[in-house]
């Protein structure tokens, strides 16, 4: 940007103007703008700041709220009204005045602000923006200290819930319309609209469809008024009291940057932070609302051992725990060996610990942080190409953007990685890419990123490839050649999700369609710590770093780094959580270390539970009890995310530090924990510091050797499900059953009603009606779910991975591509299953009964009506000098005071 | 040493013995202070015995020693504390902290807090001046009653905000008791 001032001297006048620009006047300012610019960002970029509502830079331009008016002038002639500068395109030599020059202007603004106003409730003090709300802010700034308006306001019943999780309040609305154009143009999720006209136009939902989308909270954060508001967050504190502290989100490999805003040393409520390489202003109704996990009342703070005795967990000290733990661990090392299973949510410091440990302290390979379906393929694949590679140079969010073509191999970017997801819409939306989805049906996540209908003319591109379960491998082979050519083009990218794992060959086949074609490759894991894990070295066959585990002189570089003395490390790569889950269960492992892992998460979890059970010595580092924690002989507390600090790696390998939130509670990072263990047991890792592991893995430098061998798997044929069989589509909803999302009854309310998904053919094969019960069962047991009649390949089921009832992995030990058994029929009888059905019900139910009678407290006004005025200009002109000020440490007195 | 100086020395207290005594009784005789004295705070109610405050903060927002913590609250049909959608579900006021400066007062929406002339706030351990809502929280007068209840008061809004006070009288307020006075007033 260049900018003169317009009474400069000649040599600024006869600048020329760059390429592609043009010049105008903004308050006597000369600037060069791109073409197509809109007046209020050129504005912007000079410092000049146009009060605002509708205008959002995420969202396309809609004149909705007319407070930017400013006075034009184009060719010389002003323009007979004050224009609206979030939709006036920059032109060459307008002369723009806004209010800072032009009473013309200024009046205009003034009385649109006078205008929003007179149904505005002006109830301030219980409304949860107050203080942090541009039109308390704007309202000071720009508009008059006194309204003309006598006559009764309207009202509308409030709140209305139109989620179990957001609130709207239609009698606060401006109706600025950037939660509608959010939910359609951002989300795909057009669940919130304008109704009724004129005087009664107001925001809401339609009948019996409440407001179901997995980013509605991001309506929220851009409300500029306080007309939606959350339920987890109503009436919780104010901004002025909330310390804000940057992070990094722990749900999932997106990476997404947040904020987090807590009192007193409890989270109060989370909001996307700003990034524009990867979530840009967004996040997920996951990320936002689901963190009261770390502070469950069952939560784990003291260390505990089990009673000889007894056979109890009973707390104790540290001191006696580590103890009890290093000569248990030491015992089972010098016996059989011991396993490791550090699980996929640690941050890149805490794995490497637990990788430095396994190494060191139990001298052994067998350690692999895959709490989920896994395979040996993807072990391979994951040397061979995914380690070491960074957003520099390899598949970003950037170049997903800017890809022509990207497939999406076995991979629900809404459910798995939802800023993904958002982002593939963005490219198909806006730069026309065409995104393919190797998968079973048409889900939400998959129309969304084909079928745009938003603005403008319709877009139709890209689609559905539907396979069947665990044909995916076979499917790559066989692209159709319009997807192969799509794919040849430069840029062009392929997406594998976590389910490959569970289809033999998909990884080879992917790497052959890469080499093929020229697209770029990215692995995206659905947990946060599974990208980190990699790098740092929690799998059988790799050191940290992707530094093979079998390559001597590699090996030999880290013993040198460590301090170890030649030849002490493993050479042998170790066992796979399978591996290690028989090895424990046979007897071969005498003991097991056990990080954040949920048996039910693994393929087989009633192996998992045997293996606990028959391992001499079980180690768990959990935050709350857990079916590790069940059969462990030593519990050891660690912190949550939000308690410590450290790196995780999103997907593209991006690194995303994050410092401690809430400082001084005591709890203790894994890496710490691990080390203060090893030096009981007589083995200095130097881990006590997320901060000192991080230099020591920036010290240790990339991988110097080879990068191991790709895999080399055939595809598999297909098994051919006969008679009542079918082959089980699965994979996990964003919102289900998973133990972070622990205590969030609205957030769990916005989740997806699990359903069993079938084809009209299977349907009509099996009698099935539509909405009907079926049963999905194996020899180990049984899934009621009502089903659902989609398009999809015949003979297949598609079951939500662990919502509800539906726990394919716990209930029927089956996973994606297995054949199972389906038959039409009622919920089996309580008791008769191995599963009652009522949490179905429940869940489902939920939904409806929330929706519908969550907020009883409408229709009484507010107490605080008739003062409101004042209240608002005493709040909104607080916030300029308190801001976001840390006042809510000062608080040490009162802390002891409460309960 | 003069011979009188003894006797000068009896002169001082003998005269002194008829002039205004100047020692205060207390705790005895409490001293009664100035109407607008800055004392302890007072949660008012509604003259039905709902609460005033809304749990705004505005308060907590005011003060300049962080003396004050607030949490808001969601009324239900059910649990009704105050009038409209939200109250105070947590207050606290820590008088270790508070200097008496009244800037809550000034700040409060609904003139639920207000000070009353008690200025006897101090205790011989640092927790028990730290007043919760039971304790600042004002008397119920005759015609209130404890909270949670309904809006006792009128048909609507209106008429409980408006005429409030009004149809309280029917409801055995005495003449002369407003709410926004009535613990400190009963006092004296």
């Amino acid at each position: 940007m260049t900018v003169a001032s317009a009474s400069g001297n000649d040599a600024a006048q006869s600048r020329p103007v760059p390429e592609g620009h043009v010049r105008l006047t903004i308050d006597g300012i000369e600037v060069d703008a791109p073409k197509g610019e809109l007046v209020i960002r050129t504005a912007e970029r000079l410092g000049i700041v146009i009060p605002r509502f509708c205008d959002h830079p995420l969202l396309d331009p809609a004149g909705a709220c007319r407070q930017c008016l400013v006075e034009v002038e184009v060719n010389g002639k002003p323009m007979p009204k004050p224009a609206a500068s979030c939709t006036t395109a920059v032109a060459d030599g307008m002369v723009v005045n806004t209010q800072q020059t032009s009473q013309v202007a200024d009046k205009a603004q003034q009385g649109v602000m006078e205008l929003l106003l007179i149904n505005h409730p002006l109830d301030c003090p219980v409304c949860d923006k107050g203080g942090e709300c541009p039109l308390q802010n704007q309202a000071l700034k720009h508009g008059r200290s006194e309204s003309r308006f006598v006559d009764k306001k309207r009202t509308f019943a409030k709140p209305v819930s139109i989620s179990s999780q957001i609130l709207l309040d239609r009698e606060r609305c401006v109706l600025c319309q950037r939660c509608t154009r959010f939910s359609k143009q951002i989300a795909g999720d057009p669940f919130i609209e304008l109704l009724e006209r004129g005087a009664t136009q107001q925001i809401g939902i339609g009948e019996q469809q409440p407001f179901q989308s997995y980013f509605s909270g991001n309506t929220i954060q851009i409300c500029p008024v306080g007309a939606l508001t959350s339920a987890a967050y109503r009436f919780r504190s104010r901004p002025f009291d909330l310390v804000s502290t940057p992070g990094v989100c722990e749900h999932c490999s997106s990476g997404c940057s947040q904020r987090t805003d807590w009192r007193r040393g409890k989270v109060m409520r989370r909001l996307a932070g700003e990034d524009p390489e990867v979530n840009e202003e967004w996040n997920c109704d996951k990320g936002r609302f689901a963190f009261r996990y770390a502070t469950a009342s069952d939560r784990i703070t003291r260390p505990m051992v089990r009673d000889t005795d007894s056979g109890e967990l009973r707390e104790t000290s540290w001191t006696e725990a580590l103890r009890r733990a290093a000569n248990g661990l030491l015992t089972a090392r010098d016996s059989r060996g011991v396993g490791v299973l550090p699980g996929g949510r640690l941050t890149r410091e805490d794995a490497y610990a637990y990788g430095k440990f396994a190494r060191m302290a139990l001298g052994t390979n067998d350690i692999d942080h895959r709490a989920r379906p896994h395979s040996t393929e993807e072990l391979d694949f994951l040397g061979a190409s995914v380690v070491g590679t960074g957003p520099e140079d390899g598949v970003s969010y950037s170049s997903l953007e800017a890809a022509p073509t990207v497939l999406c191999v076995a991979f629900e970017p809404e459910e798995e990685s939802p800023i993904v997801f958002l982002r593939l819409r963005k490219a198909a939306r806006d730069s026309g890419t065409r995104v393919f989805h190797l998968g079973q049906w048409d889900s939400p996540g998959v129309e969304k990123t084909t079928d745009i209908a938003d603005s403008g003319s319709p877009i139709h591109s890209g689609g559905l490839l539907p396979c069947l379960p665990g044909g995916e491998a076979a499917a790559l082979y066989e692209l159709p050649s319009e997807v192969e050519q799509a794919l040849s083009e430069p840029g062009a990218v392929l997406l594998l999700g976590e389910r490959c794992a569970q289809v033999s060959g998909v990884y080879t086949a992917a790497m052959q369609v890469a080499e093929r074609t020229g697209a770029g490759i990215a692995w995206i894991p659905r947990r946060a710590g599974e990208r980190g894990a990699v790098e740092a070295g929690t799998l059988p066959t790799l050191l940290p770093n992707g530094r093979p585990v079998s390559d001597s002189v590699v090996r030999s570089g880290i013993e040198q780094a460590w301090g170890v003395p030649e030849g002490s490390l493993p050479s042998i790569p170790g066992r796979e959580l399978d591996g290690i889950l028989t090895a424990a269960e046979s007897g071969e492992l005498s003991g097991l270390l056990v990080g954040g892992v949920d048996p039910d998460d693994l393929p087989d979890p009633e192996q998992a539970r045997r293996a606990l059970r028959s391992a001499g010595f079980v180690v768990s580092l959990e935050l709350r009890p857990s079916g590790v924690t069940e059969h462990a002989d030593v519990v050891l507390p660690i912190a949550p995310t939000v308690e410590k600090s450290g790196t995780f790696l999103n997907w593209e390998g991006r690194p995303r530090e994050f410092e401690i939130t809430i400082e001084g509670t005591g709890a203790l990072p894994d890496c710490r924990v691990l080390d203060t263990l090893a030096v009981e047991m007589d083995v200095d890792l130097f881990t006590q510091t997320p901060a000192a592991v991080a230099a020591e893995i920036r010290r240790l430098g990339a991988n110097p050797g080879a990068r191991p061998k790709p895999p080399d798997i055939p595809a598999e044929p297909v098994a051919e499900p006969v008679g009542d069989k079918a082959l089980l589509a699965s994979w996990r909803h964003l919102l289900d059953n998973g133990s972070m999302q622990h205590d969030e009854p609205n957030l769990a309310g916005t989740a997806r009603p699990p359903v069993a998904r079938i084809s009209p053919d299977t349907a009509r094969r099996l009698g099935i009606e539509p909405h009907q019960p079926i049963r999905v069962s194996t020899e180990r047991g049984t899934v009621a779910l009502e089903s659902e009649i989609v398009e999809m390949p015949d003979g297949v089921v598609w079951l939500p991975g662990n919502s509800g009832p539906a726990k394919v992995h716990g209930v029927l030990g089956a996973g994606h591509g297995t054949v199972v058994g389906l038959a039409a029929g009622p919920l089996p009888p309580p008791g008769g299953g191995p599963k009652s059905p009522e949490p179905a019900a429940t869940a489902a139910g939920e939904t409806v009964s929330a929706a519908t009678n969550g907020h009883g407290a409408n229709g009484h006004g507010d107490g605080a009506n008739g003062h409101g005025d004042g209240a608002n200009g005493h709040g909104a002109g607080g916030l300029g000098a308190a801001g976001h000020g840390p006042n809510g440490k000062g608080h040490t007195g009162t802390d002891g005071g409460v309960a | 040493m003069g011979m009188t100086d003894p006797l000068k020395g009896f002169g001082v207290t003998l005269s002194k013995m008829f002039k205004t005594v100047l020692t205060e009784e207390y705790p005895e005789v409490k001293k009664i202070p100035a109407p607008r004295f800055h004392g302890k705070h007072q949660l008012n109610r509604h003259p039905d015995g709902l609460e005033k405050c809304v749990g705004c903060e505005l308060c907590a927002w005011a003060c300049p020693a962080d003396a004050i913590f607030v949490e808001g609250g969601t009324n239900t049909d059910d649990e009704r504390y105050s009038p409209g959608e939200r109250y105070g579900f947590d207050y606290q006021i820590n008088y270790l902290r508070c200097i008496g400066c009244g800037l809550c007062i000034e700040a409060c929406p609904t003139r639920a807090l207000t000070m009353t002339n008690e200025y006897e706030t101090a205790d011989d351990n640092r927790q028990n001046l730290i007043y919760t809502k039971e304790d600042l929280l004002a008397p119920l007068l005759p015609g209130m009653e404890q909270p949670p209840h309904d809006m006792r008061l009128g048909e609507d809004e209106q008429d409980y905000y408006v005429n409030g006070p009004e149809l309280a009288r029917g409801q055995g307020v005495p003449d002369g008791t407003t709410v926004e006075t009535g613990g400190e007033e009963a006092v004296r």
